[in-house]
Parts: structure tokens; sequence; C-alpha cells
């Protein structure tokens, strides 16, 4: 027996470390995710902490107090404002969601079982939105809803109004169309990807058992294709409730939502501390809404 | 039961499936047996009603099935692929087609229940389709269409992705299946092993058309041409030219010389250049011809030892390839007949030898 067998930790030698990872899957996957892992952890737990640290200062003056408090939380419980915006932006990015979504869904359908040429560039088509400036696509907006817009002008100039509707612009209403417009390619493609993946002779096998297309739809496409709508959903829910550019430049008094507020006490309010906690609020709820999403697919998927 | 009249099918240029005519009675095994790309997934994608037929007729149980859409057919089928539905369990897989039909619930779950007894797969109920063998989900594909009741059930290689050993045991509960369900069945192949040991009838296919249709043994015995006969097992071809006015059935054969054959029921005029087929199984190896049989010399270049026998290849006179040969091979008594470079007698006897056209 040599030396290196019978000592309890074998020597490293040259080439062991790669024998290691050779053997061990689950490490040679570690190695792999360690650059992104690691930018990540720096990029998302470091601002988080500070976030979180800073919703516990507090203002007195222009100085910013550093003892420790849940005073600010306290603050929002007090004032209905918070809730009322919070519950505007939730309401807000879930109709648009859940309209994008609707609309996107027989999109992807048209693309993955209908159009067998050149899907390519009908997928290009449908993200065409996303090859300007989210600012320029806001700004087309205004262009079509405002008070001499294109939607009043032909509105007016066809009859069906007298005088043009400035409640086009500046409402709820806007803001949510403008979100539903805005990331609706978010919404498509994963949507067009679990339905692309989907294996026909599963459709196949369901006529064969006597079903028709409409339950073939109900039964096999769209249970196989929910992990793309609840994939959908996430993606384009999380950035659209916090989002403060849409609301800015179409919301008007009452289209303003939570990312606005936030945006202000960061800028003109400067009180970071106030914006940091209204923040971690934003966080938590919609983590709890992923959570609810999440569930409600699991329940779906069972029937 | 299955009426396919003069049914085509072209894909743009490609001519998948060529003027088919077939007759399938109930309670039948029928299979299509055939090379790849000879058209059989086609054709039974038409019976299924997958693809539309390009020209021609399909009746089930005296209808015509043009118009009725694959939902509405009395038949199931078996993918290739099985198809076993990933986000359903092994029950409501099995149950997919009952759950439509208004059916109690307990009165499907018993049949759902009977169904798993069937296919020997008792508890496995609850197990999700990606936990399931090769094997066990050919049989859920099976119970999941046998418990509709179909008419027809077609199955399209349903072994094809399964080991030997699982296969052969698959044919053995396929076939028993088949004949308690009294169901009839038509079976994708292109395995002349598993079409021969499961099949009342075989229609062999090539290039789209169906060149004969027989059972087994008749595709064996009587194949109607080189294509057929080379496809049913192994065959020792010899070019031939017929002799006499042609009903003598005597015919001078390469390698072999002037002898009887076993003409078929073609007519034949004299010299018409023909070929000569005869299976390992029909000839046979002596060491010295006993005078009363025909009987040709060469000599053993080759030995295939199969086991229980043995594929001897003897080299002889007057022809280029060596003839194959069947000879039983056990313990003790090949010492001989192994032995290459060995001089042996060929021989046969006159109904052996098929005569098929020469093509
Ligand atoms: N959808 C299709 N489009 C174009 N050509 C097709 C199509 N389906 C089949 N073919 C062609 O038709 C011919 C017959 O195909 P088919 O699938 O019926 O053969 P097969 O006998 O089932 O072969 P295999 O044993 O390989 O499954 C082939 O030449 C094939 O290329
Ligand atoms: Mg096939």
């Amino acid at each position: 027996m040599t030396l290196a067998a019978n000592s309890p930790v074998p020597p490293v030698r040259p080439g062991a470390v790669l024998r290691f990872l050779h053997r061990n899957e689950a490490w040679r996957g570690y190695l792999l995710i360690l650059p992104a892992l690691g930018l990540m952890l720096v990029a998302i737990l470091f601002p988080l902490g500070s976030t979180l640290m800073m919703s516990t200062w507090s203002l007195s003056g222009y100085e910013i107090a550093r003892t420790p408090s849940l005073d600010n939380y306290a603050a929002m419980l007090g004032h209905p404002m918070y809730g009322v915006l919070i519950g505007r932006s939730l309401e807000v990015a879930l109709v648009a969601t859940a309209v994008t979504v609707a609309l996107c869904y027989p999109m992807a359908y048209y693309v993955a079982f209908h159009v067998h040429r050149h899907k390519a560039l009908w997928l290009m088509l449908m993200t065409l939105p996303f090859w300007t400036s989210y600012l320029l696509r806001v700004f087309a907006w205004k262009v079509v809803l405002g008070y001499e817009g294109v939607l009043n002008t032909a509105l007016v100039g066809l009859g069906v109004v007298e005088t043009p509707v400035a409640a086009l612009l500046y409402s709820q209403t806007a803001v949510t169309v403008v979100l539903a417009h805005s990331w609706a390619a978010f919404a498509v493609l994963p949507i067009y990807v679990s339905l692309e993946k989907i294996d026909r002779t599963y459709l196949e096998a369901a006529a064969d058992l006597g079903d028709g297309p409409w339950r073939r739809f109900w039964r096999i496409t769209f249970p196989l294709s929910l992990p793309g709508v609840v994939a959908a959903f996430f993606l384009m829910f999380v950035p659209t409730v916090g989002d403060y550019i849409t609301p800015a430049m179409v919301g008007g008094p009452d289209g303003m939502m939570v990312g606005n507020l936030i945006q202000a006490m960061f800028g003109p309010m400067n009180n970071w501390p106030a914006g940091a906690a209204l923040s971690v609020v934003l966080m938590v709820t919609i983590a709890l809404a992923g959570l609810a999403f999440l569930i409600v697919g699991r329940l779906v998927r069972r029937v | 039961m299955i009426t396919i009249r003069n049914v085509s099918k072209a894909f743009g240029r490609v001519q998948a499936v060529q003027d088919v005519s077939l007759e399938i009675a109930r309670g039948e095994f029928f299979s299509l047996l055939g090379a790849s790309g000879s058209g059989k997934t086609t054709l039974l994608r038409m019976i299924a009603g997958f693809e539309g037929v390009s020209a021609g007729q399909i009746f089930i149980d005296g209808q015509e099935m043009q118009d009725t859409p694959p939902h509405r057919r009395p038949i199931n089928m078996v993918f290739q692929s099985y198809a076993i539905f990933p986000h359903l369990n092994v029950r409501d897989n099995i149950a997919y087609g009952l759950r439509r039909l208004g059916m109690p619930r307990a009165e499907q779950d018993r049949q759902v229940e009977e169904m798993l007894e069937l296919i020997a797969l008792p508890g496995y109920g609850a197990r999700k389709a990606s936990q399931l063998s090769g094997g066990q989900m050919q049989r859920v594909a099976l119970a999941r269409a046998l418990i509709l009741k179909p008419k027809v059930l077609l199955l399209d290689e349903p072994l094809g992705a399964l080991d030997k050993q699982l296969r052969e045991q698959m044919q053995l509960e396929l076939r028993g299946l088949q004949r308690r369900l009294g169901i009839t069945f038509v079976l994708v192949t292109h395995d002349q092993e598993e079409a021969f040991t499961l099949s009342d009838r075989v229609a062999v296919m090539a290039q789209g058309a169906v060149v004969q249709v027989d059972s087994p043994a008749g595709l064996y015995d009587r194949p109607r041409n080189r294509q057929v006969a080379a496809f049913v097992g192994n065959m020792n071809f010899f070019e031939a030219r017929m002799a006499g006015d042609g009903r003598t059935g005597m015919a001078e054969i390469a390698g072999l010389g002037m002898q009887a054959v076993n003409s078929g029921s073609a007519r034949r005029s004299e010299g018409e250049r023909v070929v000569a087929a005869i299976r390992p199984e029909g000839l046979g190896i002596v060491i010295a011809p006993d005078g009363q049989a025909p009987a040709v010399a060469g000599r053993i270049v080759a030995r295939q030892y199969l086991g229980g026998r043995q594929i001897l290849h003897v080299a002889i006179e007057g022809r280029d390839a060596p003839v194959a040969v069947a000879a039983p091979a056990r313990p003790g008594e090949d010492d001989w007949a192994g032995a290459e470079g060995q001089a042996v007698w060929l021989t046969w006897r006159p109904q052996a030898i098929s005569i098929l056209d020469a093509e």
C-alpha cells in the first residue's frame, strides 16, 4: 500500500480537481453558474439589504437619522393613500396583464399551430413594439390618445362625438392600455414557446379518443401551455406593478400608481427612508401576488 | 369490417400510397408489413382519419368514412410514440375517453381498475406518465384505447421501442388480448417475425402498393414475387428458364441443372426466363447422394451457428453466390457438417422449388 492510500485525506494531485468535477455533476453545475450567481448576489442582495436597512431609518429635518425603527411602516398604515395606490397599482397591472395574456394567447396559438412558413417573421412582427424605446412607445400613445390626437380626430371626423373626448388620455384606462401594449412581446413569447413545444401526437391521440377540436383545446393544449401562460403573467405583472413612467406620462391624477410615489419620495420629496419602506411593502405585495398565481396555476393544472 | 377501395395518397409529388384495396374481416388480426417508407403509417392514418385520401374510399363497418373526422370514427389507435398525456396520471390517461361520456364517476373508476388489471399494472393509477417504463407506457396506451371498446384497434409499430425480450412477451399478450376481446386489430410493423407471430393475415407493402395479402404460411410458402420472398425470411434465388411447353413443370436452373419444379398457378411459356426460389429449409446436406433425390455437389464455404440450428453456405458449380442451407446443429453431431472446406452434396424435394417472375 502506498502512503497516499493510507492517509485519511488523499493529497491533491494535479488533475484531481478536474476528476472530482468530472464525477460530480452537481458541483460541475455550481461551478458553471458561479459567475452569474456571484453577480446576482452582489447586484440583488446588496441593494435589497440597503433598501431594507434604509426603510428603518427616518428623516429628521434634512438629515437622515440612523436609529432603526418601524415608524415608516406605521406611518403607511395610518394613511389610506398608500393602500389606495398599491391597490390601484395591483389592479392596473392585473388588468393589463390579463388583457395582454388573453390577447396574446390567440396570436401565439395562431403562429404555433397555423403558420407553417416564415414563423420567425411572424414572431418578429409581434415583438415589433419592442423595437423602439419604452419612452417613445408611451409618447406614441400620447399622440394617439391625446385631446387633439389620432383617435379623437378620427372620432370627431366620423361624427361619432361632437367634441374631442378628454378622458381618453390621463386616466387609469389609458395607463392600462399603454402598459398592455408596451409589454405584449413579454407575454407572447413564453406562450408561443410553450404552445410550439406541444407534441402534435397528443392532439391526435385526444381526437382518436373522441374529443372534438374544442375539447382537445381545453383538455390538452391549454393545460400543456399553462407554464407559458404563468411565465407570461409573471414576466409582465412584476414590472408593471412598479412602473412609474407610463402613469406619469398618460395617467394624470387618476392614473397615479405606487411607482410614482416611490419615485417622488426618492426625488422631489427627498424622503428616502419612506421611499425605501414603500418599496419593501411593494416587493412583499408582489411576492404574495406571485405566490397566489403559482397556487392558482397548480390548482388549475390539477383539474 | 374495413374495406379499402382503390385508396391512394400523395404528399405533393411523393406518392405515399398507391391504389390499395384491402378487405379486413371482423375480429381479424391483420398486419401491414413493409420496409421503411413503404406507406404503412400513411395507410393507417388514413383509416384513422388523420390524413385524407387523395383518391379512393374507406369503409368501416359499412360506413363510408370520407366526411367523418377522427374523433367520430369507431376506431382507436395506439401510437408509435404512445402519446401518453404528460399532464395526467395513469388513471386519467386511461379514463380520458370515458370522462366525456357522462358515465358516473364510480363506474369510470371501476372500468379503469379493470383495465389496470388487464394490462397487469394494478396500483399504478396514480403514477405520472414520466414515471413509466417504455413497456408500461405501451400498455397504458393500449388500455386507453381498449376501454372505449372500439370496433377496430389500429397499432402503429407499438412494440418498436421495446427490447427483444419485452417485445416477445408483449406480442403474446397482444395476441391473447385480441383473441379474448374479439376486436379487429390492424397492426403496422416492419418486423416480419412480429407480423407472422401475431397475424391471421398479412399485407406486404412496397413503394406504397400492396404486393401480396395472405396468411403467414401462404406468404412464406407461396411468395408472389422476389420482393415478397426476400422480405419474408431467407431465400436462395436462381436464374432459370422454363423447359418444355411450360406445363410439364421442368426448368433449367443455373447451378442445379434441369429440374422438376412447382411452377405455381401462373401460366408459363416455353423458354420463359424465370427465377427459381428455394428456402434454406428446403435444402438438405448429405456426404454422399443416395441416387434417388436430386443432388448436386458442392463445398461448404462458411458456417453461421444460430443456437439450435445452423446455416451452411455451400458453393456450387455454375453459380457465383453460395447457397444457404439450414441444417440442425446439435452437440456431437456437427463434427462433419460444420467443417469449412468440406465437400458435400445438396439435396432437395422438387416441391420445395418455387418459380417466380424474373422481373
Ligand atoms: N406528411 C408527409 N409529407 C410528405 N411526405 C410524407 C408525409 N408522410 C409520409 N410521407 C412520405 O410518404 C412515404 C410513406 O411514408 P410512411 O410514413 O407511410 O412510411 P412507413 O411505411 O410507415 O415507414 P416506416 O416504417 O419508416 O414508419 C415516405 O416516402 C414518406 O417520406
Ligand atoms: Mg411508419
